[in-house]
């Protein structure tokens, strides 16, 4: 593995390998909440906010409240405002994985250059239809790729793609199941 | 109630090697052992189970391997034998049949009050050396198994004959994972491996066995407090080895040429449909790349002159199914038992001195337990080194660990790891 002393990809890692050798001494404040709320506009647009969450034993809040809207695109027959949630989600998942090659870059003494990701995710709109009951809501099948430049040989740099995914929330949110209560207040 | 100076719990290759320790240093002890000699290696282990050491690695300390065979792999039987001549070569204390139910602080001194099924003992120190695989991991998924399935762990699977009719689906793709779901498919059933994260070896590279070349380069001597993360190194599967006589290796590319369907780890178990994570295609990627830096390093090393070495010649890189079973709904594919290989832990139960933590894993420093002077811990994965693991770990670490408790006995030594570090 090549390591240069000085890569600087703006990953604090020493205060990430700190927050995880404090909080196996003190698990209860990894617990962490995580909190959007939303608001149906018209139609099928909706806006949400991300503001609050909580960990570290406390209520956190972002420097500001952070607005995302969802929306369908014309040829769904909507007014094409904002993302489909869907297109959300597969941006989530490259956020948390670029964010995670350049955590690991940083710790592995990797300077990137420029990191780029294309998601793409596969989606049988027959089954979100009612149209075919053997056909899932969600996605076939998601693709993601990488183009990295960055001072690490071509192994380096998938082992930096490999790791990332091991320790992903999205991806782990996506490949996994996860149980989802929905209530009526 | 007995006074003694160490009371050994267990009489494994740990509890043994530190026994003669003691008795080369001349320190009273007793080994309380609740079965007889290399009991666990008697009885809860499956039929075909060979250690995954080469014979020549397996000796204890002033006990090398003097058979015929030193590149073989011994079978349980054989351990035991090992075991018991070694129990009775070096003349052990052991008390057989004797279980032990609390280890605690005792009242009126700084040592420890060992209660058993057979009276007390009073001790200035006591080394735990009951095994690291006391009880069978099981994860949380397993408690949405639909009843008339068999769930089996690899501590209670003994062959193929102990299954229920039907396929068969085994979790985990450690040793134990990826040699019974060989072993089950061989014997012609419908096997699904779900597999999550994993050490893909070879059995031999360029001529010679793996653990001669973890061995020689070092790997094995790596220390517990030189490794990033030790909490996590600890808890990585063990490799992909099964000991054979043809030496042969077995991973996710010899387990689906045999007929095995690998899926991606377990996520959740309900209403009779097993789920299983999409990420299997990183998880195999993650562990071809492991294994060639391991690879690089072994021919970094040979790099330096080693005389009989083959050309290198590396595994294909793992190929799985491009969209693997994300879901099996186990009535319908008439799965009848669920093999559960999802590792052990120590069996600490009886244990009444605050050391565990919020896991219940017991926090030590190699074998030193700072925050209880006087109690000592062998024979866990990776406790003071990668050697120990395997058998032949003991050797170096019971010299250290007794070296330690005979200054702690004698008021020389704190009781903090640094004296040995």
């Amino acid at each position: 593995m090549s390591t240069t002393a000085t890569a600087d990809n703006g990953v604090n890692t020493e205060a990430l390998l700190g927050a995880r050798d404090a909080l196996r001494e003190a698990p209860e404040a990894a617990q962490f909440t995580w909190k959007a709320t939303s608001e149906w506009i018209r139609g099928t647009h909706s806006r949400q906010t991300i503001e609050h969450f909580t960990g570290l034993g406390a209520g956190q809040k972002h420097v500001k409240a952070f607005v995302l809207e969802g929306d369908h695109p014309e040829v769904f027959a909507s007014e094409d405002n904002a993302p489909t949630p869907v297109e959300t989600v597969l941006a989530a998942l490259a956020g948390c994985l670029t964010a995670g090659v350049a955590a690991v870059a940083q710790n592995r003494g990797i300077q990137l250059k420029s990191v780029k990701a294309t998601v793409e995710g596969d989606h049988d709109i027959l089954g979100i239809l009612g149209g075919d009951p053997e056909v899932r809501n969600g996605f076939n099948d998601i693709r993601v790729n990488f183009e990295i430049d960055a001072d690490g040989s071509k192994e380096d740099i998938a082992a930096l793609v490999a790791q990332s995914q091991k320790r992903s929330a999205v991806f782990d949110a996506l490949t996994n199941p996860t149980n989802v209560t929905v209530s009526v207040s | 109630m007995v006074r003694t100076t160490v009371v050994i719990v267990g009489a494994g290759h740990s509890g043994l090697a530190m026994s003669r320790r003691l008795t080369e240093r001349s320190i009273d002890h007793v080994v309380l052992e609740r079965g007889e000699v290399a009991n666990s290696w008697r009885r809860d282990r499956w039929d075909s189970l060979r250690l995954l050491t080469p014979n020549w690695q397996s000796g204890l300390p002033g006990f090398d391997y003097a058979g015929a065979d030193p590149d073989g792999f011994m079978t349980s039987p054989e351990v035991a034998d090992h075991l018991g001549a070694y129990a009775r070569a070096i003349d052990a204390p052991v008390r057989s049949g004797v279980t032990v139910t609390s280890v605690a602080p005792a009242e009126a001194s700084a040592g420890y009050r060992v209660v058993t099924d057979d009276g007390a003992y009073d001790a200035d120190a006591v080394v735990l050396a009951n095994g690291g695989s006391g009880i069978a991991n099981l994860p949380p998924v397993a408690d949405g198994v639909p009843s008339g399935i068999l769930s089996l762990t690899a501590k209670t699977y003994r062959s193929p004959e102990s299954l229920a009719d039907g396929g068969v689906l085994v979790v985990g793709a450690s040793a134990s994972g990826a040699q019974l779901a060989d072993e089950i498919a061989r014997a012609g059933r419908d096997v699904t491996l779900a597999a999550g994260e994993h050490v893909r070896m070879p059995r031999t590279y360029r001529g010679r066995d793996i653990f001669w070349w973890m061995d020689a380069v070092g790997v094995l001597d790596e220390r517990f407090d030189e490794i990033d993360d030790i909490i996590r190194a600890r808890h990585v599967p063990s490799p992909q080895l099964v000991g054979s006589d043809d030496r042969r290796t077995v991973d996710i590319a010899s387990l689906r040429a045999n007929g095995v369907r690998v899926v991606g780890r377990v996520g959740r178990i309900h209403d009779g449909v097993a789920q299983f994570s999409g990420g299997l295609a990183n998880t195999v990627r993650l562990a071809d790349l492991k294994l060639d830096r391991l690879l690089d390093r072994f021919d970094a090393w040979a790099e330096t002159g080693v005389d009989g070495l083959t050309e290198p010649v590396r595994a294909e890189p793992t190929v799985v199914d491009d969209a693997p079973l994300l879901e099996l709904d186990l009535a319908r594919e008439k799965v009848g038992t669920i093999v559960w290989a999802t590792g052990y832990k120590p069996d600490y139960s009886w244990l009444d001195v605050p050391v565990l933590d919020y896991k219940g894993r017991l926090s030590h420093e190699g074998g030193v337990i700072p925050k209880s002077p006087g109690l000592y811990v062998m024979g866990t994965s990776l406790l003071r080194r990668r050697r120990s693991t395997y058998i032949g770990g003991a050797a170096q670490d019971s010299e250290e660990l007794a070296e330690h408790l005979a200054g702690y006995l004698a008021g020389r030594t704190a009781p903090s790891a640094a004296a040995i570090l």
